[in-house]
């Protein structure tokens, strides 16, 4: 009687080492957000003010808050931009080519760069006089040249560039993992039936990794929710590229609201929720559709 | 004649520290049984530049052997504000620190070892009321520093400017004189890095006197014409509309700004006098000499007279829950004393005796008067910070001036105007809500 408990109690054992750490720095410092989100703390005092819901009704009748998501609209069309030419790279990359591991490299590599590293590097890319502005005069196309990070109008766009630069290979390699596990008789099979490349991608590929296309997208979509290393290192946010981190940052430690930023980050957690429920329940219907 | 002044100086001064350390037995006495001397003690400084050069290789020797051997570890912190704050939740902050600016007056309690009234500390030590509560002083200056900006004089002087202008009219004046005789860039903000336009805030108490600050926390307009936060804005705001500033702030450098005015491409910096020194380094190593730097007094006047604000750097405070207070205090007292820290700086003495910067020579040729900014009134000592908070103007965070130079050159919408109306009601409403 007592193996039998021992036997049913055993897996949690072995599970305590995981869990225990899961809760402990994931889920109790969450727990802990929520609690400081009701509060007015400067992240300092020993007493935490109990203001109830004041910092949410603050989020969302302050529209200079909710202003600085338009930022991340910047990013959104990057992040899409960035989609189709990972997907165009992927599926070249998929077939027969020269050197074809180098160039997966060459691609993937900027993933692999720390961002700070990448911030500083496209500093001085932008730079008046920089390499950019170098390699536009080489090229005979000056009436190009501009201030790539003082213009408002454009410093958004050069942002986004960095980060699709940044980003692009990892989503290249989730469409290799995709298309390769497609299986290679289907390709066979096409090509004895007459099939040019372009069949190929639109009749088998495309149908195969519409999964990953989707989860890829709903990524986008959050990861653009929540930009902040790129325009952080390179301007502070400066210059309207302040993003919703930002933002929040610079409540939580400028003007040491870590309450009114608690709240912040809280709302932001559930419009990614949200929006990670709603991948889920387009990809349910897909895989009903595929099988 | 000099050799019997420094003889009778050092008198004054070995006076001065026997009194200190008769002070300071008390003290330990009183304020805390606990006065522990330790055989190691931790200091937290943000000088990352010269903690192995200067602090671990001068300092801590120098003072071990005055003190009985106790060993200084030095723990230098990049982004020291924004780090330390939040180890503070902690009680692993260093045994002696920087108080953090964000740290609110009705909190020193809660974080640090009291080191004296306000009053007996007066009477040997400046800038003793900046970092007090209940008249409770908290922390010690390292360094003293005076409000003006770095000139390249050569530069200057190239374009036929060899006295400090006047006024803010008379400085823009001087400003289109070097654009159109020199290749020089007439001022350079450092927009980018965040901080050097924080400097802007120099010009508290040209208008206001010693009760600028405590004026500020109740004005509901400080943005109004003829107030200190206009004047100073809107030099700035002209600066940039007028062309006179960088040509894009969004890609400057603060560590390669040093040598363009070193050399001379740089013709002005608003940065408080503690830059000297650091840029006629800059200036010798680009070949130059250092007296090419000069610091000069805000183009402010007030009776006929060049004025400028003197206040302390940050503050040393003792980590409340030390438990080597007795050590730390030693500490404390060697380096804004012995050490020679705020001299090498440039900066002005934390102590009464101490001496005078030689950075400040050129405030003595045009007669410069000296203003230390009054304490706030007991029970009000939270209140400006308070103002900021509801407000949501960080006077000295980056982002409202940031904006203003994005206005001027126009790359936010607004104008002038407008900026300073809508920095008008937040504060007005900040002033509403937290008083």
């Amino acid at each position: 009687m007592q193996k039998k408990l021992l036997l049913r109690l055993a897996p949690w054992f072995y599970l305590v080492v995981p869990v225990g750490l899961l809760l402990l720095f994931t889920y109790l410092p969450v727990a802990n957000m929520f609690s400081y989100s009701f509060t007015s703390w400067d992240g300092l005092d020993k007493q935490k003010d109990w203001v109830g819901l004041d910092n949410y009704i603050r989020i969302f009748s302050d529209p200079e808050i909710f202003a600085v998501f338009r930022v991340s609209l910047y990013y959104l069309a990057g992040a899409f931009l960035q989609l189709g030419l990972a997907l165009y790279l992927a599926t070249i990359l998929s077939f027969e080519l020269r050197a074809k591991n180098f160039f997966k490299g060459v691609i993937f590599f900027p993933y692999l760069i720390n961002g700070v590293a990448i911030g500083f590097v496209f500093l001085y890319l932008f730079q008046g006089d920089g390499a950019l502005d170098l390699v536009l005069r080489f090229l005979g196309l000056e009436f190009l040249i501009q201030q790539w990070l003082g213009n408002p109008d454009v410093v958004n766009w050069s942002m986004t560039g960095t980060s699709v630069w940044r980003y692009l290979g990892f989503n290249v390699v989730l469409y290799l993992g995709a298309i390769a596990s497609i299986q290679p008789e289907l390709f066979e099979a096409s090509e004895l039936d007459g099939a040019n490349r372009w069949h190929q991608f639109r009749y088998i590929i495309l149908p195969s990794i519409k999964r990953i296309t989707l989860l890829t997208m709903i990524l986008a979509i959050s990861g653009s929710l929540s930009v902040f290393e790129i325009p952080y290192i390179m301007l502070m946010g400066a210059n309207g590229t302040e993003t919703f981190v930002i933002a929040t940052v610079e409540k939580a430690f400028q003007l040491r609201k870590v309450g009114l930023a608690s709240a912040m980050a809280v709302v932001l957690l559930i419009i990614v929720l949200i929006v990670t429920a709603i991948q889920r329940w387009l990809v349910k219907d897909e895989r009903a559709e595929l099988s | 004649m000099s050799k019997t002044r420094i003889t009778g100086a050092i008198a004054m001064f070995s006076a001065a520290s026997f009194l200190l350390a008769g002070c300071a037995a008390t003290d330990e006495g009183s304020t805390n049984a606990s006065g522990e001397i330790c055989e190691a003690i931790t200091v937290l400084t943000n000088r990352t530049d010269i903690v192995d050069t200067v602090f671990t290789a001068e300092y801590a020797p120098a003072f071990a052997e005055a003190n009985g051997g106790t060993e200084v570890k030095f723990e230098a912190i990049t982004d020291y504000e924004g780090e330390v704050a939040i180890r503070m939740n902690t009680t692993e902050y260093g045994d002696v620190l920087l108080i953090p600016n964000s740290i609110k007056p009705e909190q020193y309690a809660d974080f640090f070892e009291p080191l004296g009234t306000v009053e007996e500390l007066s009477a040997t030590y400046r800038f003793t009321q900046e970092k007090a509560f209940d008249g409770q002083t908290y922390g010690l200056a390292q360094t003293g520093n005076a409000s003006g900006y770095v000139v390249n004089v050569r530069v200057w002087n190239e374009a036929g400017i060899t006295e400090p202008p006047k006024t803010p009219e008379e400085f823009i004046a001087a400003m289109k004189t070097i654009q159109a005789e020199t290749d020089a860039i007439p001022v350079y903000t450092n927009y980018k890095d965040g901080w050097p336009v924080t400097q802007w805030e120099m010009f508290r108490g040209y208008v206001d006197g010693a009760e600028a600050a405590n004026l500020l926390a109740s004005d509901t307009s400080p943005w109004d014409a003829g107030k200190e936060h206009y004047i100073a804005d809107s030099l700035l705001f002209d600066l940039v509309a007028e062309g006179l500033t960088e040509e894009d702030p969004t890609t400057t450098a603060w560590e390669p700004s040093k040598a363009m005015i070193g050399s001379g491409e740089v013709a002005t910096m608003f940065l408080g006098s503690w830059a000297v020194t650091q840029m006629q380094e800059a200036a010798v190593a680009a070949g130059f000499s250092a007296d090419d730097i000069a610091y000069w007094p805000l183009p402010v006047q007030k009776d006929g007279k060049f004025q400028t604000v003197i206040g302390g750097d940050y503050k040393l405070g003792i980590n409340k829950n030390s438990e080597c207070k007795g050590s730390a205090l030693a500490f404390i007292e060697y380096f804004v004393g012995d050490s020679g820290y705020a001299f090498s700086q440039g900066g002005i003495a934390p102590r009464l005796d101490g001496p005078t910067p030689e950075t400040l020579s050129a405030f003595d040729a045009v007669g410069v008067e000296y203003v230390e900014l009054a304490p706030a009134p007991a029970g009000q000592e939270g209140a400006l910070a308070a103002v900021e908070t509801a407000s949501e103007i960080s006077l000295y965070g980056p982002d409202y001036r940031q904006k203003l130079i994005d206005i001027a050159r126009g790359a936010q919408e607004g104008t002038k105007e407008s900026y300073f109306k809508e920095l008008n009601e937040k504060w007005a409403a900040g002033v509403g809500s937290a008083g």
